[in-house]
């Protein structure tokens, strides 16, 4: 399926979007890998869904705002995008720090989102339980701790910023990544506070091997959520979504069709 | 010139073998390997040693700060500037610097140097610097807001010496409603104010703004490296439409000094290899986090990454010009010779490094303070004309 690329301005930012597919819209919010290409998961969301891919901003192809400085700036930058899209109710999947994203929006206006599909979300903290320390790995050491399953490591690997501008723009994400996320790290203290008000119907996909986040995050979170689930997927790492994209899209595609 | 021992305070009890597997000394390095009651001794010891430079004649003595390392035993460097502020009477008291993005108030770092300042009647040299990138680790501070702290830390400690109070000052990272400074710095406007770096465009650009004039200190580096950035200071000085005095310029170099040139590499070898490749090593992603530089420069970083992480033997490092090591003539020469070449008004001598005895240690300042510091301390240069100083 052909995705079709825009870009759209709102607040003085400029961000690139994909879109593509008919149906209940869906907003993918990628987490701190960005997302500079379109992966075989979103292809066959798009094939249920009206499925919608930005690159957040200070992230890829999309401007990088002085105002920038932490994920509810980037909460409140989303909510008027979609105000810009004229989109009121839709879903959303968020994986990591897209899915901790997807938590700052929804407790600011819980109204305008029918469900939560939160992968091995950031956003929050176990007592105890830290989370792998990203910045301190090299790119060797962040792919075999993004994975279960080491072959598909080795292919992220082989796959290293080839280009110049593929370089930067991994530069730039992990600059953004860590203006957002360094500083509590991954976390926002206040977010459990308000974690009540998230009363839509939440999934929550987690790799039971996660060493970012940690699955015991993933339990913690669900037990603060009012009408949460929480699906572990076995022999898999931080991004279910690539490490098994067939039963990662049958599971979110029988969720969403049931809360719709 | 001046000339100023500085001290880093190695650890040097580290068990070097017993810690070979451990990547770094930096921030992860299980502190089960210091042991207080060597620790004890060595301060002593290393206090003893920047006294006896005042007896020896240099014009200053010199700590640094770094956190959570072998490497250097100074978190708090104004505990040692305290500790030298009443055993010495003379000497200039060089601390480079505070790392101010790293306190949560930069008003105490304003306080505690004036109170500095005024117990040695002005003998503070104030310095100032962002902490390194190992450091945004272990306090877990954010590295891309590191430049905008240290700016705004700097602008409130400055004003809080040279504007009577109470003033207020309102920032971004810093709010005070009241400045009011007791006690207010002893050297009127205030202490001199120096930046140790590596090099980064951003701080020659800061350091040598026409408001500030701020002596640059180059660390530890190769002397053509060193070069570079004198070079680079002096250049962003003449666009600023000034032309920067020798004083504004300043290299920390290790150096040893023995009776012979192959004594002096032979007694120095271990000890400063342990210094350059133990104690100084750390993976580059704990160097250089995200935003801790600009983008670009840290790609120049990355593209010069192998060669970062290279040992070294003490020869590769004296023929790089990272430590002047030699018999007093050979030692006098290189310094001349390095002086010509960029005519820096402050050597900072690192006359102890890594592993090095206290009796090695002794007879190296002895040395240098005997054979080669009356002679460098001569060396001077004319000050540009007086229309262009502060």
């Amino acid at each position: 399926m052909a995705f079709e690329e825009s870009f759209v301005t709102v607040d003085g930012c400029r961000t690139r979007m994909r879109r593509a597919g008919t149906g209940p819209t869906v907003l993918y919010l990628h987490g701190a890998n960005g997302a500079p290409a379109i992966q075989p998961f979103m292809q066959e969301l798009a094939k249920d869904f009206d499925l919608l891919v930005p690159e957040h901003p200070g992230f890829g192809l999309s401007d990088e705002p002085e105002w920038l400085e932490n994920m509810q700036d980037l909460a409140y930058f989303y909510l008027d995008l979609l105000d810009d899209l004229g989109l009121e109710s839709l879903h959303v999947v968020g994986s990591s720090m897209g899915g901790w994203l997807a938590m700052e929006m929804a407790v600011r206006e819980p109204r305008r989102f029918k469900s939560l599909t939160l992968v091995g979300t950031a956003g929050v903290r176990a007592p105890g339980v830290l989370p792998g320390d990203i910045f301190l790995w090299d790119a060797e050491t962040a792919a075999r701790n993004t994975f279960f399953n080491q072959e598909i490591a080795r292919q992220v690997l082989a796959m290293a910023p080839a280009t110049e501008a593929e370089q930067d723009a991994a530069l730039k994400n992990r600059h953004t990544v860590a203006r957002l996320a360094w500083q509590p790290r991954l976390y926002d203290p206040d977010l459990p506070k308000w974690l009540h008000r998230l009363a839509m119907p939440i999934k929550l996909i987690w790799g039971d091997h996660d060493k970012i986040m940690p699955l015991a995050t993933g339990k913690a979170l669900q037990s603060r959520l009012p009408n949460a689930r929480l699906e572990v997927v076995k022999e898999c790492g931080h991004l279910p979504q690539v490490e098994f994209p067939g039963e990662f899209c049958a599971s979110v595609k029988k969720f969403i069709e049931k809360v719709n | 010139m001046n000339v100023i021992l500085f001290h880093l305070m190695a650890y040097a009890d580290l068990d070097f073998e017993a810690t070979k597997d451990h990547e770094t000394v930096w921030m992860k390095l299980p502190n089960k390997f210091y042991d207080p009651v060597k620790g004890h001794k060595l301060y002593n010891r290393y206090l003893d040693e920047l006294e006896y430079a005042e007896a020896l004649g240099f014009d200053g003595v010199a700590v640094n700060e770094h956190h959570q390392t072998a490497y250097g035993l100074m978190p708090s460097p104004i505990v040692m500037a305290s500790a030298l502020a009443r055993r010495t009477k003379r000497v200039k008291i060089a601390i480079l610097g505070s790392a101010l993005p790293l306190r949560e108030h930069p008003m105490t770092v304003a306080e505690e140097y004036a109170m500095l300042d005024v117990i040695t009647g002005g003998r503070l040299i104030a310095g100032f610097v962002r902490g390194i990138g190992a450091e945004y680790h272990t306090f877990g501070l954010n590295p891309t807001i590191s430049h905008e702290r240290f700016h705004e830390a700097h602008d409130l400690i400055v004003q809080a010496w040279t504007q009577l109070g109470p003033t207020s000052f309102s920032g971004r990272h810093y709010n005070v409603d009241y400045v009011n400074l007791w006690p207010r710095p002893f050297q009127n406007p205030h202490p001199p104010i120096w930046v140790p770096s590596q090099g980064s465009k951003e701080t020659i650009d800061w350091a040598a703004h026409p408001d500030h004039r701020y002596t640059y200190l180059q660390t530890f580096s190769p002397a053509k490296t060193v070069e570079k950035y004198l070079q680079s200071y002096r250049d962003t000085a003449e666009q600023f439409g000034y032309e920067a005095a020798d004083s504004q310029l300043g290299w920390a170099v290790p150096i040893y000094v023995a009776d012979t040139d192959v004594q002096a590499i032979s007694e120095a070898r271990e000890p400063f290899e342990l210094f350059r490749n133990r104690l100084l090593k750390m993976p580059f992603e704990m160097l250089l986090p995200p935003g801790y530089t600009s983008r670009d420069s840290l790609k120049r970083m990355m593209a010069a990454k192998a060669t970062l992480s290279q040992s070294l033997t003490i020869e590769t490092a004296m023929d790089m010009g990272m430590i002047v090591c030699g018999s007093p003539a050979t030692v006098r020469q290189r310094l001349q010779a390095h002086w010509n070449d960029m005519h820096f008004d402050n050597l900072l001598t690192m006359l102890h490094f890594g592993t090095l005895s206290e009796a090695l240690t002794r007879r190296n300042m002895e040395l240098f303070g005997t054979e080669v510091l009356p002679h460098i301390q001569a060396l001077k240069r004319p000050a540009p004309a007086a229309t262009t100083s502060n």
